[in-house]
């Protein structure tokens, strides 16, 4: 209990140490760059009310949302058949982590080309930044199985599927997890960077649309919105994450 | 290994080969991907004529000051962080959600503040950066036995003295994992920032020829910046290879 007691207040005194860092900044630079904190939340407050808003909102969440969903199953699916298969996994980890590590941002003419300018290629765009850390972490994790669990399931008989189930999954769950957690973060980097390089909806359109108009309220509000989006969502998924890898090493701790 | 690395060229030949016939079967169509082979002829094109010279000079010198920067900002302050337990609690839950924050939103803000310049790009990429190097390095350093620091305390080390030889050089190859991940952080910071909004570099240029659906450089260009990373990167690997080696990790 107090461990978490002290996570909170912890994020409290950071918060407020960035909203001190913010007013500072905002009072050496003044409004023609930066908005006040406060102004800041006056108009985020009157933004989200707005009609167009709304609009733009759901255009954001509908391409990071299917552009998730796809991440998240071809990155479990890839990645249980490379933990699966020893050779296949060998050869292709130290190319996924290449493939990781390259600048994504370069290949987005390529998807517009592909693709279309529209949903598809924000959502392609997504799927290209978010699928690869699942697979690797959904690798790993099915790899580091340890090898008791896949006998005993092999000595109960159970079919692939029941193993993969009952076994497998189960086992494997905390490291997917924080897989999981990686890919959403990146995933929502790459659909809105799509919208921010090409696109005609969406937050980040709206946050171009913005820097042409010289709107710094709106700039100011939408990154902050952005912001409290994914850092909220960040840590509940780090709160499962921390806990489940917790359960893991108690279970661990009690077989041994 | 070496059977491994054959697979790996391999499957990048298939794939290469299978493009190069959708391309010259018309599957893929001209406007949308020239073939493989046409990718790399033009890049050899580009170049020995030196017209992108400026752009790629100047792309690659703002992320290498991103990453300089990054480096040395992140090794110093996860050095001061590993000191101050309250302050490195306290700046946990940034660090944690840290990647989650799309920082490429604050880029209009730094375009107000530097002006158009190189200046916010390389903010991008170090801001980008900085934290995937303290992260690790901060690892590193918790990684210290503690039987280390107590020689070093025999021997009256200054704080100073046992950074250089003791903890710094333990702390090495998390550091790597941290450099590994900056150079490519300060690529895409840059690289991307130039995408959104830019006067010149590698990223205008492909934006621009995008545009004006030039494939005969936006292609070569592409391949460019992915095989620097991937050099850069596989470069790296090995060099992290061989020191954990030398402790006989792997």
């Amino acid at each position: 209990m107090s461990v978490r007691w002290q996570r909170v207040r912890n994020a409290l005194i950071l918060i407020a140490g960035i909203v001190l860092v913010w007013q500072i900044l905002f009072f050496m630079v003044g409004d023609i760059a930066i908005s006040s904190p406060l102004a800041t939340l006056q108009y985020t407050a009157k933004l989200v009310r707005t009609d167009t808003f709304g609009g733009h909102l759901r255009a954001t969440l509908e391409a990071f949302g299917l552009a998730y969903l796809i991440a998240v199953m071809m990155g479990l699916s890839l990645g249980f058949w490379l933990g699966f298969h020893k050779l296949s996994g060998d050869v292709a980890e130290p190319m996924l982590v290449a493939l990781y590590s390259i600048p994504k941002v370069t290949l987005y003419p390529i998807l517009l080309l592909s693709f279309g300018l529209g949903l598809s290629a924000k959502v392609a765009f997504g799927v290209l930044h978010g699928v690869i850390p699942i697979t690797l972490f959904t690798l790993g994790s099915v790899r580091n199985v340890r090898p008791i669990h896949l006998k005993t399931a092999r000595a109960l008989k159970l079919s692939p599927l029941d193993t993969v189930f009952t076994v497998l999954f189960p086992a494997a769950l905390p490291e997917i997890v924080t897989g999981l957690r990686v890919g959403f973060a990146l995933t929502l980097i790459g659909a809105l960077l799509a919208e921010m390089f090409a696109s005609q909806r969406g937050l980040g359109f709206l946050l171009m649309n913005a820097i042409g108009l010289h709107n710094v309220d709106l700039i100011m509000s939408i990154t902050l919105l952005l912001v409290v989006f994914a850092a909220t969502i960040s840590t509940i998924l780090l709160h499962i994450d921390r806990r489940l890898h917790h359960q893991a090493r108690a279970a661990d701790a009690l077989a041994m | 290994m070496k059977r491994l690395t054959l697979y790996r060229v391999a499957v990048v030949a298939i794939v290469i080969a299978i493009l190069e016939w959708l391309c010259l079967h018309g599957t893929i169509d001209r406007i949308t991907m020239p073939p493989p082979h046409r990718i790399v002829l033009d890049l050899y094109k580009l170049l020995a004529s030196g017209s992108l010279n400026k752009a790629i000079a100047k792309t690659l010198g703002n992320a290498s000051i991103a990453f300089t920067l990054a480096l040395i900002v992140g090794v110093i302050s996860s050095a001061v962080l590993h000191g101050h337990r309250a302050v490195r609690d306290t700046l946990d839950p940034l660090f944690a959600t840290y990647y989650a924050i799309p920082i490429f939103a604050f880029y209009p803000l730094l375009i107000y503040l530097f002006g158009l310049g190189d200046g916010p790009q390389i903010m991008i990429g170090f801001m980008l950066a900085v934290v995937a190097v303290i992260v690790n390095t901060l690892n590193g350093l918790d990684r210290v036995p503690v039987v280390l620091l107590k020689t070093a305390r025999i021997h009256r080390l200054t704080r100073f003295e046992i950074a250089r030889t003791i903890t710094l050089p333990y702390a090495m190859p998390y550091v790597l994992t941290g450099v590994k991940l900056a150079v490519a952080y300060s690529l895409i910071g840059v690289i991307g920032s130039e995408f959104i909004m830019s006067r010149g570099g590698m990223g205008y240029e492909i934006s621009f020829a995008y545009t004006s659906f030039d494939n005969a450089t936006m292609y070569p260009l592409i391949v460019l910046t992915l095989l620097a990373a991937i050099l850069v990167n596989g470069l790296l690997t090995r060099w992290e290879k061989v020191l954990l080696q030398r402790r006989g990790l792997r």
